[in-house]
Parts: structure tokens; sequence; C-alpha cells
């Protein structure tokens, strides 16, 4: 296996070193790297560029089995990789769902094939997200897929004696509910957000209340039965009030946010552009400025993509036909850099944090969001924060082209990303796939 | 002007400018011969998604007295869910040669779509979609509004004129309404006070940006600001039910809060008119004796929707007004 020699590199954004990666480790850094690196190691000049632990998605859809028209687990793993990742969880809303240990095995089979990052399959919670009857979360616990995550996404666990039940159960694993939450009733046939732009465009409106009324009932749940719980893609200001009043009770609730609602309005959807249309939708601007001082001050956890690839025809309609969902995985990061570090709003340590290691912690992906120190697994990304680009969907790596950053300059590109110490991405280009074996 | 989309895109300048044209065109209606040739040879797509016969007549009558060739393609029963593409239609039709697709959509913003997907090459009318906008409903209103309550009720010459500081009533469902969201825009832009009048549960979140107060009782509306217009919306029936969203507890109820009744007619100020876009639920939203009264200028209403249409496919198509040329050389 080729060695690489990253010479001048900046860590977390701190001061600049040599990193030598051998065997899969980081094997040496500052002088030492230089002096231990073999004659055919491959020097990466590093100067400028910023190394991170790989990042970690904790809420990516890839889409297969089922809709392999939209992404498949090689082409969304692959985006995956040029976005800076080297493990996602592969959400359950694929077709069969991921309710069983059989499906779990197999999307994570097909990950390691694909080889490009670690899949970690996300187990339904309930038996084909019907929100009824559990799914059989202990077998998918013990499956080779070891999931610790699990998710209704897409909908809603609403019963809160399900809920309840979940919390409970996915404790003897030291698993994980990761809830979409919204309250079915108050959401009948929403197309946006509910406010001064729904009423003028005549949407039908998603309200905040309708994430938060489930939010608070979670916590208390997770309060009352001493469960853990993590939040997905939370897109309110009354949502980062109601998880930072929860932490502070000592709740054991962990939240993530999405790039689009760090940095997109219910505006958007003034256009009737259906490739603006999300759940949950965009919100206001004092939303997203909650977002991101949530994000700021810790009690958002961690951001995760919520990527979801459609078909051309899902979204090349009227705003009501058209499907939910945006990708995300080749732009995440940049727009990370964007809100919030070329904001001076975060570090680069904090972007590992929320990005990788906080998202490894949840999800309890061993061996990534680790810290850049001899002897650790060279799972990394080489990103250069100086550059700048123009999203193109057309020439992303995602099966899809439904990216709402289309035509936008984007701060920072993900240079080189290593998977246990082998290179995905170099040049800012796939690693060729033959390359690339499991 | 090179589509119409939604009341709110028009200036006061083009919105005086359409309802003049209008009352040009309705003159040419009282004559015999009621046909003129201003767009012999253009073709007129009505394309219409959702049922609605009377726009559609209303339409393709105005089309018609331009001369223009008129294709209707109803489109009704292919649900939006499944997508009976709106983008294979129109391709269908740009095939055709459309001039001017005029679209009625179940989906709000469908004609926006239509228009700046580039699908078609001709000029998109919205003839209603979804809640969202009708605007040729609101300029008919206007057209009316106008023709009753400025220049002495239509013994002068109203040509050029708006409607500044006349007060007007908009009462009923104003969450579903598109004839609601569109008389807002366009009787502000014209210089008319409107106040929006229904249960708070009809009434959308959101309303405060509008350019409108909101009044949850008709009666002190009638009282206090004495309406030039009232302007009764469609109430749905379904609406009460819990599957229909639960709105109000029955429509006895809706009735008496909301209802325009002989005694509501009265206690308005007699130069005050009342119109309704029909079709109307007699006995629900109005009584037949508010319905039936001189002061209801409702079957009015429909053939001004001819007259109105008419100036708008003319200033679309042939382009003729002066406001309109230097909007397109600027
Ligand atoms: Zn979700």
């Amino acid at each position: 296996m080729t060695d690489y020699l990253l010479t001048d590199v900046s860590p977390l954004g701190e001061a600049a070193t040599d990193v030598l990666l051998a065997d899969g480790r980081i094997a040496a850094l500052g002088a030492d790297a230089r002096a231990r690196a073999n004659d055919d190691a491959v020097t990466i000049d590093g100067a400028g560029l910023v190394l991170l632990p790989g990042l970690v998605d904790l809420h990516t859809h890839l889409r297969e089995p089922g809709r392999e028209d939209a992404e498949t687990i090689r082409t969304g793993t692959r985006a995956a990789a040029l976005g800076g990742f080297t493990a996602v969880h592969a959400m359950a809303n694929t077709s069969p769902t991921q309710d069983t240990a059989g499906v779990v095995e197999q999307v994570w089979r097909l990950g390691r094939e694909a080889g490009w990052v670690d899949v970690h399959p996300v187990g339904a919670v309930t038996v084909g997200l019907e929100g009824e009857r559990l799914a059989e979360l202990g077998a998918m616990a013990d499956s080779q897929a070891q999931v610790r995550v699990f998710s209704d996404d897409g909908r809603c666990v609403h019963d809160p004696v399900v809920m309840r039940r979940a919390l409970e159960y996915v404790k003897a694993f030291d698993g994980v509910v990761a809830q979409h939450a919204q309250e079915p009733r108050l959401t009948e046939g929403a197309q946006m957000h509910e406010g001064v732009v729904s009423a003028e465009l005549g949407l039908a409106g998603w309200p905040a209340v309708a994430e938060e009324a489930i939010i608070a009932r979670d916590v208390l749940l997770a309060e009352h039965v001493g469960s853990r719980l993590h939040v997905c893609h939370l897109s309110t200001a009354g949502s980062v009030e109601i998880v930072r009043w929860a932490k502070s009770r000592g709740i054991d609730v962990t939240a993530e946010a999405t790039p689009h609602h760090l940095v997109l309005t219910d505006e958007e959807a003034r256009g009737y552009d259906p490739v603006f249309k999300v759940n949950p939708p965009l919100r206001t601007q004092a939303d997203v400025d909650a977002v991101r001082a949530g994000l700021e001050d810790g009690t958002i956890d961690i951001v995760a993509t919520d990527h979801a690839p459609h078909t051309r025809e899902d979204k090349d309609c009227e705003w009501a036909a058209a499907a939910f969902g945006m990708t995300g995985l080749e732009t995440a990061l940049s727009v990370v850099q964007e809100t919030m570090v070329d904001t001076g709003r975060m570090t680069w340590a904090d972007v590992a944090r929320v990005l990788s290691t906080n998202p490894a912690r949840i999800g309890r992906v061993a061996d990534h969001g680790r810290p850049v120190a001899v002897g650790e697994p060279a799972n990394l990304v080489l990103v250069d924060p100086a550059a700048r680009r123009t999203v193109v969907p057309e020439e992303q790596a995602t099966k899809s082209t439904n990216s709402p950053f289309r035509g936008r300059e984007l701060h920072g590109r993900v240079v080189a990303t290593f998977l246990r110490g082998r290179a995905t991405v170099l040049d800012g280009a796939p690693v060729d796939e033959s390359q690339v074996v499991a | 002007m090179r589509h119409l989309l939604s009341a709110g895109d028009l200036t006061p300048a083009e919105a005086v400018t359409i309802l003049d044209t209008a009352a040009q065109m309705a003159a040419t209606q009282e004559r015999e011969i009621k046909k003129l040739p201003t767009l012999r040879g253009r073709t007129v797509v009505n394309l219409f998604f959702e049922d609605s016969t009377r726009t559609r007549i209303s339409f393709e009558t105005a089309a018609k007295r331009l001369s223009a060739d008129v294709i209707n393609f109803s489109a009704k029963g292919s649900s939006v869910s499944k997508g009976e593409s709106l983008k294979d239609t129109a391709l269908t039709l740009q095939a055709m040669g459309a001039d001017a697709v005029v679209i009625r959509h179940q989906a709000s913003g469908a004609p926006h779509t239509l228009a700046t997907s580039g699908w078609t090459h001709g000029a998109v009318v919205n003839a209603g979609d979804g809640t969202h906008q009708h605007p040729t409903q609101a300029l008919l209103d206007a057209y009316t509004l106008r023709r009753h309550l400025v220049g002495d009720g239509g013994r002068s010459d109203v040509t050029g004129r708006d409607l500044e500081g006349l007060k007007v009533a908009i009462v009923g469902d104003v969450l579903h309404s598109r004839v609601a969201r569109s008389n807002v825009q366009l009787l502000h832009t014209l210089g008319a006070e409107v106040t929006l009048v229904g249960p708070p549960t009809l009434v959308p979140v959101g309303v405060g940006a509008w350019t409108a107060r909101v009044s949850y009782h008709l009666d002190e509306v009638i009282a206090d600001e004495k309406p030039d217009a009232v302007m009764m919306l469609r109430v749905q029936r379904e609406r009460m039910s819990s599957a229909g969203g639960g709105f109000f507890p029955s429509p006895l109820e809706y009735t008496r809060g909301y209802g325009l009744d002989a005694r509501r007619l009265a206690a308005l100020p007699d130069h005050a008119i009342v119109l309704h876009p029909g079709p109307m639920n007699r006995g629900l939203e109005i009584s037949a004796d508010a319905a039936d009264s001189p002061r209801a200028v409702i079957v009015e209403q429909v053939a001004n929707g001819v007259a109105v249409r008419m100036a708008v496919l003319y200033l679309l198509l042939a382009g003729g007004a002066p406001a309109t040329n230097e909007r397109a050389d600027a």
C-alpha cells in the first residue's frame, strides 16, 4: 500500500507540520514524518491546507435498494468521498425498507464493495416506517452491520408509546433513536414553512410548532426513561431553545442541523423552483441565525447533510408534485466553512467536532472522528480553504442534480480524502475505481 | 408585460392600462358585430388542469371575439401526485405553436413554473393556480368597482382613473382563496383600502405582511368602516368537516358570523355594491336576498370578465398599449 507524506499541513487549522500515513495509520508527525518516510512514499505539498479527521455523515440517503435511478451506494459514497467523508450513515427509507437484519447487511456489504467510505446502515424504528410495530432492532444491532442508529426518517415516530418503547429498547445495545420531528396532523399536505412567504405564495404551511412540539415531547420522554435521543435536521429557533433547555436539564439529547438550514431561507420558494423544496422546509432568516448560534455554542452537536438525491422527473415539475429533498454531500463542508469558519464563529477544530468527532460518537462508529495523532487510523481529509469553486450539479459525482447551490461560488475545496490510509480522492478527483479495492 | 402570473406583478400604470383597454373592449361588445380582427392567426390555448367551465368559457369568448384560434385542452383527471406532466403537456402545446397559454392548475405556482421553465415560448396567463393567484378575477373586480364607484358611478369618463380611497371588505375563506390574494395586491396597487374579514381559522398565518387590515367581525366592519363594496368569497362546506380541516363548527355558525343577508345588506352604505366571484353557495356565504338585490353586481362581473380578458390577451399578444411598449424598450 502506498505511503503518503503530507508536508506543511495544518492539523485542525493549527501550526503547520508534516504527517506520514503508512499501513493505514498516522505513522509519524513533525520532523519524524519526513525522516521515516520511505523512498516510494507519495509526497503531497500541503502548504495552506487544513487536515481534518475524515468527515462522518449521520444522515445520508443513498437510495439503494429501490431508487437506483436517483442514487446508488456506489455513486453516493463516491460523492461522499469527494465531499471529504470517510463514513456515512445510510438512512432506512429504502425499498425494501432497512428494517431487517437482511436488508441492513445487504447495504453494509454493498458499501464495503464500493469501498469509497464506510457505510453504516441506519435501521428503521418501525416495520416499513409505518410507525406502528417496532422493527427487529436487536437483530439489526447484532447483524454484521452492527446498527446503532435507528430512524424512521422521512417520517416521524409520532405515536408517543411507540417512541417511548423504541427509546427504551435500544438501551440494550447502546443504540440511539434519531427522530425526524414532524407532527403529522399539523403538516398534512404541507409544502413549505408556514409564514409570510407561504401566505403569499398560497402553499400549504409546515409550521415550526409541528417540529418543536415533537422535540419537546421527545426530550421529556428521553428524560423519563433515561435514554439517548438524537434530533435530526433541527430547523427552527424554537427547536434550538428546546434542545438548549433539555441539555441544561441534563437530558441525553444530541441535535443535528443541515448545511441548507445554515444558509437558505423560505424566500427561496418565491420562484417555485422545487429544488428548494425540502423537509423540514427552509425557514426564516431568524431561524437560520438561531441555528448558526446553536451550532456555535454547542447546543447543536453536529452538521449532517440529509443528502437526498432525486431524479429529474421528481423535481422537473410544479412545486406540489415535486419530491422533498436536496443533495448535500459534495457541498456540506464548504457551507460550514463559509457560514461558520469564514465568519469567525468557529475554528477548524470546531468543524472537526461537528462534522467528524461528534457524529462518530453519536453513531458509535469506531476508528472515525479520531484525533490527528500518531497511531490513529488514517481516516483524514485535506481541505484547501482558500479555493473557490462554482457548483455545477451535472459535474458532481452524485447521480442526481438537485443541488440548491447551482451556480453559487462556494468557499473551500476537498483536495484529498484518505480511508484507512488509502487515498479515495487526490487533487480533488476521485481515485480511479479500479484502484479502490475493499 | 410578457406574462400575467400574479396581480402583484402589475404596476399602477399597467393595471390602469388594462382597465382602460377593457373599457374599450366593452364598448365594442355593444356593437352588433362583436368580433374584432386583432388576433387573427394567433393561437390561444386554454390549458385547464382543474375544472372551471365559467372561467374557461370567459377566456374562450374573449379570445374568439378577438378572432384568435382557440384550443381547449382539458388535462383534468390527471392527478398532480401522479404528475401527468405539466412539462409534457406544455411541450406538446409548444409544438402546436401556442402564442398564449391560459392555464388553470390546482398547484400553486404552476403558471410560474410554466413561464420560467422554457417549456413554452408563448405568453402565460394565470387563470387560477391553487390557493395562490387569479389575477384576471382581480382585474375584473377592479373594473367593476371602478365602473360603479369612481366618477359618479359611471356617469363620467373614468379613463386613467384608479381606485384611490375606496374601501373594500373581502369576506370569507381568505386562507384558501386565490381571489383574495389577487385582490389584496391589485386593490392596494390601485389605491383602495382593503379589510379582510373571516374567522381566524380561515385567515393565513403570515397575513400581517399583507397590505390589508384583518377583522374577525363582519358587523363591526360594516358599521365602523362603511365599506364602498363587499366582496364575498366562496366557502366550501367541506371545510367544516374534520377531514376538510375542521375550520368552523357548522355552516349555520358560519352564516351567522360571516354570511351576507338582508340585515347586513341594509346596514351597508346606500351606494355600496356586493361582489362575488361565483359560483355562489346561496344560504351559506350569501343569502338569496343579498345575491338577487339590485346592489349585487355579480352577473355584471361575468360580462366584465370577458372584456378584461380580451384586454389582457390583446395587450399580451398585440402589445398595443403605450405603457407596455415603453417597458419593452427600457
Ligand atoms: Zn428527515
